[in-house]
């Protein structure tokens, strides 16, 4: 197996919530649904105040082919389409307000009975956008964008990712070990709408469980290959490089290299989505940290706001930092009042002695992060740039490669915000790009 | 909610900060340095004292003075301290130990903005300012006693290279020089600076650091390597004009160069190919130095000539990029 270059060990902290059975999330009485939970060209909301909704009911249109829907995580009452906190962006962006009845009514004729291996491509490619289905593992690009590719991209191999590379999270992890047939069956349905005859599935070796279950349970043509434990080794290209030991071109996508990568979370909901009709309103996520009382996994609603999960997992305990997704790649939450996306892999609660809050003094040039950036970057020139404007040099200096997965940041011994200053550069770049445009 | 910190990812960071780092290559430092006070007695412990103190001091002081923060919290500063203290021999009056580490701290590094800015390694800064402004002073080696036997009246002599160079210049072969054990450089029983003498201590001390991953083994590796094998060259052409490769390793400064001063982080190159390449031109200057300057030792020299090149050579060794094209 060749490795990938750079890369760090944190420590992995999944103990808290490894061996966890899901739970799941009891029925809310109020749900927010944002309308933007992919990457990609917006939504529009198709519901107003008052309206009467069905659990998997679609909320929203796409607008674009990059572009999907979100449907009602349970049955109520719309109580309008209100501008409420995107915990991704962390905007204000529109999201649908739905006030629950407590029945849990499914949508006419859902879920439904049907054979997905007796569909072809193009009636499982609709069915997986039509229940809305992202990229789960936190990136949310549009999953039947991602098994459609265009004209003249051969595929050769699909990469499922296993790995949950991230500290502290096991959603990925519980839902490989409890629920195997959901993610296999969904695994064999993506091969079908990709023509493959098979797939590789990637787990890090620090999951001997979902392993040994998966490979019990896969059939010959899906293969069961471990990863040495090393983040970011999920991410999508140093994943690919590790299992074919070929390099997505810089700019380029892991088609150029034949390869499809989905979530394994991903594929459990394409099955549900294909075999019946069940839309993406559910996920599993870690809840997780010392900062909350009682970490649990659960399955919990699209929609459902933080608070309430909070609450359910016992309320917080010397919390100071919140944050959906994990330590190294999550994003700091500045309220409670946000609801969990579908991308939500985790909700991690940190203390302050965790989350090692204080500030930061200059470059000592001591190379750590050179040697630990996995795209080949030098973290520390940027992040002088970055202190500088200096976006133009930066670009020069591989900006855009950078993935953010924050090894340079997690090894710097100055406690300097590397990732923050790139973002900052690739913020310039983008308006300067941007006014470039309108003035043309 | 109480109020929650909000931040960019990543939310956790190794443990390994810069006080840490700069406390370990302290740590690294502690072999050598005992060995110096147990041959030059209390002068060294109080070159040493004074120059950690002083370095410390100054650094506080200007700081103030600049209405910067004080950050000598972060053992930078007593590290140049102890690291200049190396490189001095130890009958430096205190005076002089004083303003040495006034010029490692104000001419070496705040003048550039402070830690991270310095293109030239501090001490060695002060070291070569010393050597010019008092050379005698700074060539006076104390001959080596053990501990218990110190005398108050400091007999003094010359360095193993001082007596290569002198008998180069008065003979023209190495042969007039006096017979040399190399085990009594190798545990410390010559003359020199106080911290350079046993290349046994500096190189505990470097692989301490190595298996700490506080250095790699690229700088030390390439400086001794090209040493060793320049020197090897020569003495193989002639062996009576050119000292063996073993005699060049373990005299003067080199092991504590190539393993504590060529592989400061802030004056050196970044990727472990610049730190290679920075390592072999040390050694190649050094040896140059050694056998064809003015000056019986070039190791201080050689790091700060490189230091100038770190730019350079940054810019020419540039990692590979993933997914470059090549």
């Amino acid at each position: 197996m060749s490795p990938f270059k750079g890369g760090v060990h944190p420590p992995e902290e999944k103990a808290l919530v490894r061996d966890r059975a899901i739970e799941d999330f009891p029925l809310g009485a109020r749900y927010s649904v944002p309308v933007q939970q992919h990457l990609g060209a917006p939504a529009r909301a198709i519901v107003k105040a008052g309206d009467a909704v069905r659990k998997g009911q679609a909320l929203s249109e796409p607008q674009g082919y990059v572009s999907v829907p979100v449907h009602a995580p349970t049955s109520g009452t719309v109580k309008g389409v209100a501008k409420v906190v995107h915990p991704v962006t962390g905007l204000l962006s529109p999201g649908v307000i739905i006030e629950a009845d407590g029945k849990d009514e499914w949508a006419e004729g859902l879920p439904l009975r049907r054979d997905p291996f007796a569909m072809d491509k193009g009636e499982l490619l609709e069915a997986i956008r039509g229940a809305g289905i992202v990229g789960m593992g936190g990136a949310t690009f549009p999953t039947h964008v991602k098994l459609n590719p265009p004209e003249g991209k051969t595929i050769g191999t699909l990469i499922i990712n296993g790995v949950e590379c991230e500290p502290y999270l096991s959603s990925d992890h519980r839902l490989m070990v409890e629920e195997p047939e959901r993610v296999l069956k969904g695994i064999q349905v993506a091969m079908r709408v990709l023509g493959l005859d098979r797939a590789v599935l990637a787990i890090e070796a620090n999951k001997p469980d979902a392993i040994r279950v998966m490979r019990e349970k896969a059939p010959g043509e899906i293969t069961v290959s471990p990863l040495s434990v090393k983040y970011p080794q999920g991410s999508e290209k140093q994943l690919i490089k590790a299992l074919t030991g070929r390099e997505v071109p810089s700019g380029g996508l892991p088609m150029d290299v034949g390869t499809v990568v989905q979530n394994c979370g991903t594929c459990a909901a394409i099955w549900d989505a294909c075999s019946a009709g069940v839309p993406l309103i559910e996920r599993i996520t870690s809840v997780t940290g010392r900062g909350v009382r009682n970490p649990k996994n659960i399955r919990v609603r699209v929609g459902t706001l933080l608070r309430d999960v909070i609450d359910f997992c016992g309320g917080l305990d010397g919390a100071a930092k919140i944050i959906f997704g994990g330590p190294m790649m999550g994003i700091a939450q500045f309220t409670q009042d946000i609801p969990v996306m579908k991308g939500t892999s985790g909700i991690l609660v940190l203390t302050e002695k965790d989350a090692d809050i204080g500030g930061y003094s200059p470059c000592i040039s001591c190379g750590r992060c050179v040697e630990a950036c996995p795209m080949g970057l030098i973290p520390s020139t940027l992040s002088r740039l970055g202190e500088r404007d200096l976006w133009q040099a930066a670009r020069k200096s591989g900006l855009t490669d950078c993935m953010e997965c924050g090894c340079c940041t997690y090894v710097c011994p100055a406690r300097r915000p590397i990732v923050h200053f790139i973002r900052h550069l690739k913020a310039l770049s983008r308006s300067a790009g941007s006014k470039q445009a309108k003035g043309a | 909610m109480k109020d929650v910190f909000v931040s960019s990812s990543p939310h956790i960071h190794s443990p390994e900060d810069i006080p840490w780092i700069m406390r370990q290559v302290v740590y690294a430092l502690m072999p050598g340095a005992l060995v110096g006070v147990y041959f030059f007695g209390l002068p060294a412990l109080s070159v040493i004292a004074v120059s950690m103190i002083s370095c410390v001091a100054v650094e506080a002081l200007w700081q103030k003075g600049m209405r910067t923060k004080v950050q000598v919290g972060d053992w930078s500063a007593a590290l140049t301290g102890l690291l200049l203290a190396m490189n001095l021999p130890a009958g430096c009056p205190w005076w002089m130990v004083a303003i040495g580490s006034a010029v490692a701290i104000v001419f070496g590094k705040q003048v550039y903005g402070g830690i991270g800015s310095n293109p030239f390694n501090p001490a060695l800064v002060a070291r070569v300012f010393l050597l010019i402004s008092f050379p005698v002073a700074m060539t006076t080696w104390p001959r080596p006693r053990p501990f218990f036997e110190q005398a108050a009246d400091a007999v003094t002599g010359a360095t193993p290279l001082g007596a290569l160079k002198t008998a180069i210049f008065e003979h023209h072969t190495i042969t007039a020089a006096p017979r040399l054990d190399l085990m009594d450089p190798f545990l410390g029983n010559i003359g020199g600076s106080l911290g350079e003498i046993s290349a046994l201590a500096i190189i505990l001390g470097g692989l301490y650091l190595i298996i700490r991953r506080i250095i790699t083994w690229h700088t030390p590796v390439a400086f001794l390597g090209t040493v060793a094998v320049f020197t090897g060259i020569l003495w193989k052409i002639n062996p009576d004009l050119y000292a063996p490769p073993a005699f060049h390793l373990v005299t003067g400064g080199l092991m504590l160069g190539a393993f504590f001063m060529a592989t400061d982080y802030v004056t050196t190159p970044i990727s472990l190919k610049g730190k290679a390449v920075f390592g072999i031109g040390c050694g190649l200057i050094t040896v140059i130095i050694r056998i064809w300057g003015g000056y019986p030792e070039g190791v201080a020299f050689s790091i700060l000539i490189m230091n100038a090149l770190v730019p350079l050579i940054n810019r020419a060794t540039q990692p590979r990029r993933f997914g470059a094209s090549t």
